[in-house]
């Protein structure tokens, strides 16, 4: 039991065994970035074979475990692990802490995600394809008709379950017990509060979907009939559980993406964030109306009008709270001095294109509506518009923010700002087209279309190999920067940004606030 | 650094490990038996039905997970042991414990959740009932929902060969539910003493607690060592339960909604008794050879007991809900 003064261990036993929250953080970020880039291989394989109208270049069986993949990859592996690496990375230092409150545990909570994915990927290669049904696996045809491939697919989200769990477990405990002496919650930045939500959150319906996948595996290897009408089960009890699951799911990931901007904006407005104790309850009511709206994803599936009804008003309330978050990012801007580096413009995109996604998400939310646009790609536009310009943005925003603080070397500007661009240009050529082909039928997961759609599709296409190569110069951004970036060495990078985690040396050092720092009692929130 | 070094008074350093071999070990032993119990299930149910080679894989990935859980937990207690444990990390535990818990809690929540959809909503629909049971007469004719259910509707239309089902579908109604059904022999049905048993144990362990505050060892040490006895008792009862049920009641897993969702809720929480008695017995094994706990350091033990008392209050609901009503 040394003491902590030293730095980190030589060699790859550094990361095995490490317990050091820098170290867990950049392995997660690392990792996602990984899945993000194999992910966004399979978007590519789907976007080339949806060129053009007719069958071009896979089989419709592959194109169909392409679409599964697709999903599985970017939400379990790189959408949710990059922002536990964010969590990692910055929650210690915005608290003042030594480190996560369960080191060891954190360790593992990473380290189950490697192999659960291996597992989950080799399914492509075996008997029967990888799992082929949507990344929602609806019954029966994931259960009566499942391929052996299935029962690895299970194993794996069971895996990344457990991993979920316990990373969340451990950000819970460490935002309850770690916060430095006068770091109320109320001083807490709000990424650490959209965090501490999203934990519980995460805590809440992991275990459920755990339930839904054992479920399946009982329904495909013991006989049970859950989600088989034939033994008095029901298929859509399927639909019930996942859901219950998946709604919650899509504000786990969109919620700590609020935390990154709720600290960007107002760093580059040089103004404190407008209403900090309405966002903490904005994103507390946000949260417990999520338990609440899961079926708004099964209007057309025969629910009782009055279940129709219940979950369209529920869901119309969401927007409330989500108003006021996008209205007191407008107002921190209002009359700021605005400067508009990097971090700032994808903040400012995320600002933009998720509010529209918010607003097509209203549009969904009408049950008699939504009879019209389900399972067309309106939804594909609507939902690729708060994950990749809400979440993905807001995660390449925070990568840009805290890259200089993380490393001692500043990126190049130009070419995150060129990388901006491409990505904004882009990812509006290939979704927002979406939205037409869906308003006119064009149904979602499916190879081949109708000729009338031919030329939206193309434009489609060509946006998401725009947005896809922009992805690149990210990468070649963020390498170079480590690599060969020009040295920063204040403690304060970014003039106007607030927060303990700026109070540090650039390069954070190894470990930080071993002793806790002392916070001004008279300092407002960061 | 801007921020002052000076340490405030009162504060204890919080230990983080310098590094740690525990998390690859756990990794190693969680993907060898997830990826081996795959293997063996697909080999059962997809291929020659004999586990093979694969059985190993399983076998030795779960040695290798339970060994790493245990040399994690004595790591834990050695560290508590040597004084390096602050009063915050202490609690940065007890936190740990509560959110695992509350996780538990919602896994069965699905279970429950659906007991009650298929027991309210999705076994009358299939029966006929309101306007989502039109399909009734054309896919189920004949069938009519009861709970426990008389009949699956595979049954209702004629069984497997006017309805089959791939992968493993066939659904074959119990002989016998596990309910109430005999007043004059109440004192045969097991979920009965099965209540009682647990519910004492709960008690006893509390009392084990008391015992344990006030110092005395000797009682803290023979409620414990009553609390052991009865969670094996149950966890027996439950065995013979389950005998019963597959070997005269008819009742299996192939029995319909009604077989699943009773040995899926009755089983997770079986498992559950099942791992909250061994806490508890290694709780007792520690103070009996190691005189470990003090009257005010014992998280080991009441983190077990707060287990325990959940897997009751588990049981609670489930003798309301599987066995009565």
């Amino acid at each position: 039991m040394g003491d902590h003064s030293h730095g980190p261990a030589k060699g790859l036993s550094r990361w095995l065994f490490t317990t050091n929250h820098k170290d867990i953080g950049t392995m997660y970020l690392w990792f996602s970035f990984a899945m993000f880039i194999l992910g966004g291989a399979f978007a590519m394989i789907i976007r080339a074979e949806l060129f053009q109208p007719g069958m071009q270049l896979v089989e419709p069986g592959f194109f169909n475990q392409m679409t599964t993949l697709h999903g599985l990859v970017m939400v379990f592996g790189a959408i949710m692990p990059s922002f536990v690496g964010l969590a990692n990375w910055m929650i210690p230092m915005m608290i003042g802490a030594p480190d996560m409150a369960l080191p060891r545990m954190n360790n593992w909570s990473f380290w189950i995600l490697p192999p659960g994915f291996l597992m989950l990927a080799s399914t492509l290669f075996m008997e029967g394809g990888a799992p082929a049904f949507g990344w929602t696996f609806y019954a029966p045809l994931s259960t009566t008709y499942a391929a052996p491939s299935v029962t690895f697919f299970i194993f794996a989200i069971h895996a990344l379950g457990i991993s979920s769990i316990m990373g969340s477990i451990n950000i819970i405990a460490t935002v309850m017990n770690m916060r430095a002496p006068g770091m109320t919650y109320m001083k807490m930045p709000l990424f650490v509060w959209t965090w501490l939500i999203t934990a519980f959150l995460l805590v809440a319906v992991m275990p459920v979907l755990a339930g839904a996948v054992t479920m399946m595996l009982m329904d495909i290897h013991f006989g049970t009939s859950f989600f088989s009408a034939a033994g008095g089960g029901d298929p859509v009890l399927f639909q019930h559980i996942f859901w219950f699951f998946g709604h919650p799911e899509v504000y786990i990931i969109i919620l700590p993406a609020f935390g990154v901007v709720s600290q960007i904006i107002p760093a580059f407005s040089r103004k404190p964030l407008f209403g900090y104790a309405s966002m903490v309850y904005a994103t507390a009511a946000i949260a417990f109306l999520s338990f609440i709206v899961w079926a708004h994803h099964m209007y057309t599936v025969g629910m009782p009008v009055a279940g129709e009804l219940f979950f369209m008003y529920a869901t119309m309330l969401i927007a409330v709270p989500t108003g006021v978050k996008v209205f007191n990012w407008v107002t921190t801007m209002w009359q700021g001095a605005l400067s508009f580096e990097t971090p700032m413009l994808f903040s400012i995109g995320f600002l933009v294109l998720f509010t529209i996604g918010g607003f097509t998400g209203l549009m969904l939310s009408i049950a008699p509506a939504d009879f019209q646009y389900h399972d067309t790609y309106f939804v594909v536009a609507h939902f690729h518009y708060v994950m990749v310009a809400g979440a993905v943005f807001s995660m390449t925003a925070a990568v840009y923010y805290w890259l200089p603080k993380w490393t001692g070397k500043m990126y190049n500007e130009s070419m995150g700002k060129i990388h901006f661009w491409i990505s904004f240009v882009g990812f509006n050529i290939a979704f927002f087209p979406q939205h037409f082909v869906g308003l006119a039928g064009m149904p979602r997961r499916i190879p081949d279309y109708a000729l009338q759609f031919a030329d939206f599709n193309m434009m489609s296409s060509i946006g998401a190999f725009i947005y896809g190569a922009s992805q690149i110069l990210f990468l070649y951004n963020v390498v170079a920067t480590i690599v060969g970036g020009k040295t920063v060495s204040d403690e304060k990078v970014w003039d106007g940004a607030e927060g303990l985690e700026w109070t540090v040396a650039t390069p954070a050092p190894y470990h930080t606030f071993e002793v806790p720092p002392k916070i001004d009692p008279a300092h407002a929130h960061s | 650094m801007s921020t002052s070094q000076t340490q405030p008074a009162g504060y204890e350093k919080y230990h983080v490990p310098e590094s740690s071999s525990l998390a690859i070990r756990a990794t190693i032993g969680l993907v060898g038996s997830v990826f081996g119990g795959g293997l063996v299930l697909n080999n059962m149910t997809f291929g020659s039905g004999d586990a093979g080679a694969a059985k190993w894989v399983l076998t030795i990935g779960l040695i290798i997970f339970v060994a790493t859980l245990a040399s994690w937990f004595r790591t834990t207690i050695r560290e508590n042991l040597q004084g390096i444990n602050s009063g915050q990390l202490k609690h940065s535990y007890v936190l740990g414990m509560f959110w695992f818990i509350f996780s538990e809690v919602m896994f069965f929540a699905a279970f429950f959740g659906a007991l009650f959809y298929v027991r309210t909503l999705a076994g009358p629909w299939l029966a006929g009932e309101g306007e989502a049971g039109r399909m009734n007469e054309l896919l189920w004719p004949g069938f009519e929902f009861t709970w426990p259910p008389m009949i699956t509707p595979q049954e209702a239309v004629g069984g497997t060969d006017v309805q089959p089902i791939a992968n493993n579908g066939t659904f074959t109604t119990q002989g016998q539910s596990m309910s109430f059904a005999e007043a004059s022999a109440w004192y045969a049905w097991l979920p009965l003493w099965n209540t009682l048993i647990l519910l004492s144990s709960s008690f006893t362990v509390h009392v084990a607690h008391t015992g344990l505050l006030a110092g005395n060892r000797s009682k803290f040490n023979l409620w414990l060592g009553i609390s052991v006895a009865l969670g094996m008792i149950f966890v027996a009862l439950q065995a013979l339960e389950y005998y019963e049920a597959y070997a005269h009641f008819g009742l299996t897993l192939n029995s319909g909604i009604y077989g699943s969702t009773f040995f899926m809720l009755t089983g997770f929480h079986g498992f559950h008794v099942f791992m909250g008695m061994t806490m508890l017995l290694i709780q007792l094994i520690r103070s009996l050879k190691a005189k470990h706990f003090t009257a005010s350091d014992h998280f080991g033990f009441e983190a077990s007991s707060w287990y325990w008392h959940f897997v009751d209050v588990v049981w609670v609901f489930l003798f309301l809900f599987v066995y009565i009503l």
